[in-house]
């Protein structure tokens, strides 16, 4: 890569992509060839479908009296559209298909115990279109027939529970219901990154980041009708029904708290199938290992289980040898989505840049940007409402000078943590420790506009 | 009504709605669970082995039990690192003394192994019988699952080769974990209580402290880090990851490999994607089944391959390439799997 390498400004001209103000480029290649080669029985034809009778002079002398796309209305203007119902279930443009989940190459040799990404890079606000939900999926996915979806709770002793229960899907929909906008973030994200910039956009340093309205029942409401022990049993093991069986601890503190939602809505429909369908666990700012999906079962206990997810997997190790064990809170993190890595900013001047905070322990309260890789902050513009334990989206003006620059997103929440730096966070952690990397990110602009993955400590 | 008892229907009006939840208060909604069902789906083995059913199984019997069911992704000695990172492997006699595997903080560790970095048998005993075999989960029997991991212990060299492991000595086993006092929680990630009030962890303190400043914060920019080249490149084509309009573009990277794969996304590739025969099956290697240039090898000269493939795509089979199962896969629509099976015999281009 030409890293630091300075480009003129007539090299960024001839650059794919770039802004085209020239008149002779509101035709298409096509269209300068055929006119080169003297046929213009093409203008004519597409005349024939344009409604305007001030269409009839050359194509190329009104093109220097503006913008074609203008000056000559399009198909879509002149023509019968498509009736509803078309697609009875609607889809992206087709001029949205760059924008999808993908795999990080080598990353992991199973596709049925990997991690698809979300495209971060193009998105807005804080809500993740369902279709582009990441994906971390332990032993593959299945479409589970919820007629045949059953919960159970029960006790890891008898004792702890008065009744132990099974529930069909029947019935959990006919409790009462909450809805509630939550983030999910796999405690790996940006885990590749803890010992060196690994991977080169957004997508794969921090795409394994959703945010969803997610609806169902409170945790706490059902074993409530179990009759649990709460004196007793103080954990909470949650078990998926697919071949893994998933299982993780949860404390009950946070099952009391009322925030731990058995879940089957996210965003307005049923959940998709490799979100969980029909059911799964929202354990709001907690690592989403502990969201199980395809949840067949709650057990409440006196004691934390050692699950493999919780033994082998998803422990940090750290520079003594040790690793931390139930390591779940997603700590205060944010980013910039645009622009970041593997994109290139098209011109000088004005650009909104835009991002996302989030924090395991409550609410956004703020977002400062850097522009000279962390000399000097601003405050970001934050959109709200903030909500607990949700993606928070910020923005801040910047006009870009064609100078090299660094672009670093910090987020405070509302316990006052302050999201920290490489180096503080290295001192402490090592470069082992996989999960929970939180680090403020940066990306360098070039004077040619291109942004790339850099770690500043 | 008198003001006293009024304030009295309040309270209790607000404790009706407040509360809510209590036992058996939704009529009609959930049944008690059947002890059978109960026993069916409670089979969580806790470190300290409570759940943990009766049986035993020697080195011997586990031996053969892993040739036949764990071997062709974990290697015969659980040392493969070809479909899973290894099982076994970085661990010392030395570590089996201490409960603290060296090679953690040294260094000297390649890659952390399952007996690396595990410090409770429970958990891989619990894993064994919930989710493995990979293609077949929860279809090992008792005895066998400890056969199985009394010879994963047999290859960390913790217990003999004359060993039989069961659920009556398997608390002795625990004693010899090489990463048994490895774990801490000590830190503030736990989210429920503190270790001193019962729970976990110093009560959520985090261990990293930043400030907020705003000016000045520093006087020169240390970069650790830029992206590689080849990392640039080896994401596929980044043009093709952005917006074709907006702010940004994306940068072209990756070179012709990527344009290849970018072509190839659609068609019997993408089926095959699509259907998850790919989470075993690679185009040119062997994952957990064999590749599709091994499947035409052996195929391609037989005139009747095409029907025999898509029969065994459609009802599994076993035996041909190992012992490991593949699954049926009924779901498929005929049409497709016809398709797959043509383009497995031209070679899978």
């Amino acid at each position: 890569m030409n890293q630091g390498e300075i480009v003129s400004m007539v090299d960024i001209v001839k650059q794919p992509g770039r802004l085209r103000r020239a008149p002779e480029n509101f035709l298409s290649e096509a269209e300068i060839k055929a006119v080169g080669e003297g046929r213009r029985d093409f203008l004519r034809r597409s005349f024939l479908t344009a409604a305007g009778a001030a269409m009839t002079a050359p194509l190329l002398a009104r093109a220097s009296e503006g913008d074609v796309n203008i000056l000559q209305n399009p198909e879509w203007t002149t023509t019968l559209g498509q009736p509803v119902a078309v697609r009875p279930y609607g889809l992206p443009s087709k001029h949205e298909s760059q924008l999808v989940r993908r795999e990080s190459p080598g990353l992991t040799r199973v596709g049925a115990a990997s991690v698809s990404f979300a495209p971060l890079q193009g998105m807005f606000g804080i809500i993740t279109p369902s279709g582009l939900h990441f994906e971390r999926h332990h032993q593959g996915w299945y479409d589970i027939d919820p007629a045949r979806h059953r919960l159970m709770i029960n006790g890891s002793e008898p004792a702890f529970v008065k009744k132990a229960k099974v529930y069909n899907m029947d019935e959990l929909m006919r409790l009462p219901s909450v809805s509630r906008i939550h983030f999910i973030e796999c405690g790996a994200n940006t885990g590749l990154e803890w010992g060196n910039v690994a991977v080169p956009t957004v997508q794969y340093t921090h795409g394994m980041l959703s945010c969803s309205e997610f609806t169902g029942v409170p945790l706490n409401l059902l074993l409530d009708d179990c009759g649990v022990d709460y004196r007793k049993a103080r954990f909470v093991l949650a078990e998926g029904a697919d071949g893994s069986s998933m299982t993780r601890t949860i404390p009950m503190e946070m099952v009391e708290s009322g925030e731990v939602l058995v879940a089957y809505g996210q965003n307005g429909e049923m959940l998709r199938p490799e979100n969980g369908y029909p059911l799964r666990l929202v354990v709001p700012g907690v690592q989403g290992v502990s969201w199980v999906k395809w949840l067949r079962r709650i057990e409440v206990g006196d004691k934390p289980y050692a699950t493999k997810d919780e033994a082998v997997h998803y422990i940090d190790l750290l520079p003594n040898g040790q690793h931390r064990q139930y390591t779940s809170v997603q700590e205060c993190k944010s980013v910039i989505t645009t622009p970041s890595g593997g994109q290139a900013l098209l011109d000088r001047g004005f650009y909104n840049v835009s991002g996302l905070a989030w924090s395991g322990r409550g609410r956004i309260k703020q977002v400062d940007v850097s522009f000279d890789g962390g000399i000097n902050w601003q405050a970001a513009r934050i959109e709200g409402p903030v909500q607990n334990k949700a993606l928070t989206r910020f923005n801040v003006g910047w006009v870009w000078d064609g100078k090299p620059a660094i672009l670093q997103s910090r987020a405070i929440d509302d316990t006052a943590y302050v999201q920290p730096t490489y180096g503080q966070l290295r001192l402490v952690r090592g470069t082992k420790s996989i999960y929970h990397n939180n680090a403020i990110q940066s990306w360098k602009v070039d004077e040619n506009g291109e942004v790339s993955n850099v770690q500043v400590l | 009504m008198s003001r006293f008892s009024r304030s009295i229907l309040a309270l209790a009006l607000a404790g009706a709605t407040s509360v809510g939840f209590a036992f058996d208060h939704y009529k009609g909604i959930g049944r008690q669970a059947t002890p059978a069902e109960v026993g069916a789906w409670d089979i969580d083995v806790r470190p300290d082995f409570k759940g943990l059913p009766k049986g035993s199984g020697t080195v011997d019997r586990g031996q053969e039990v892993f040739e036949e069911k764990c071997a062709s992704c974990h290697g015969t000695f659980g040392e493969s690192n070809e479909v899973f990172t290894p099982l076994i492997g970085g661990t010392t006699k030395d570590d089996i003394k201490t409960g603290n595997v060296k090679g953690l903080s040294s260094g000297d560790l390649p890659q952390r192994t399952t007996f690396t970095k595990v410090a409770t048998i429970s958990t891989i005993f619990d894993y064994i019988q919930r989710a493995m075999p990979w293609t077949a989960p929860k279809s090992m029997k008792p005895d066998d699952t400890y056969a199985v991991l009394a010879y994963m212990l047999n290859l960390a060299e913790i217990v003999p080769a004359d060993f039989t492991l069961s659920d009556k000595n398997i608390a002795e086993v625990q004693k010899l974990m090489p990463n048994r006092n490895g774990m801490t929680t000590d830190h503030g990630m736990w989210p429920g209580a503190s270790a001193a009030k019962g729970g976990m962890g110093n009560g959520g303190k985090p261990d990293v402290k930043n400030t907020a400043c705003m000016k000045n914060c520093k006087t020169e920019v240390r970069i650790g880090s830029v992206l590689p080249d080849y990392a640039r490149d080896a994401h596929g084509n980044l043009f093709d990851q952005n917006r074709s309009f907006g702010p940004v573009r994306g940068i072209k990277t990756g070179g012709a490999a990527a344009a290849a794969t970018a072509s190839a996304d659609s068609g019997p590739l993408d089926l095959a994607n699509r259907s998850g025969c790919m989470a075993c099956h690679g185009v040119n290697n062997k994952i957990v089944g064999p590749g599709y240039n091994e499947v035409q090898a052996r195929y391609k000269d037989q005139p009747d391959a095409a029907a025999r493939l898509a029969l065994k795509v459609k009802n599994g089979g076993q035996g041909v390439w190992g012992s490991v199962p593949m699954p049926p896969n009924g779901e498929m629509k005929e049409a497709d799997i016809n398709t797959l099976v043509a383009w497995i015999l031209s070679g899978a281009r």
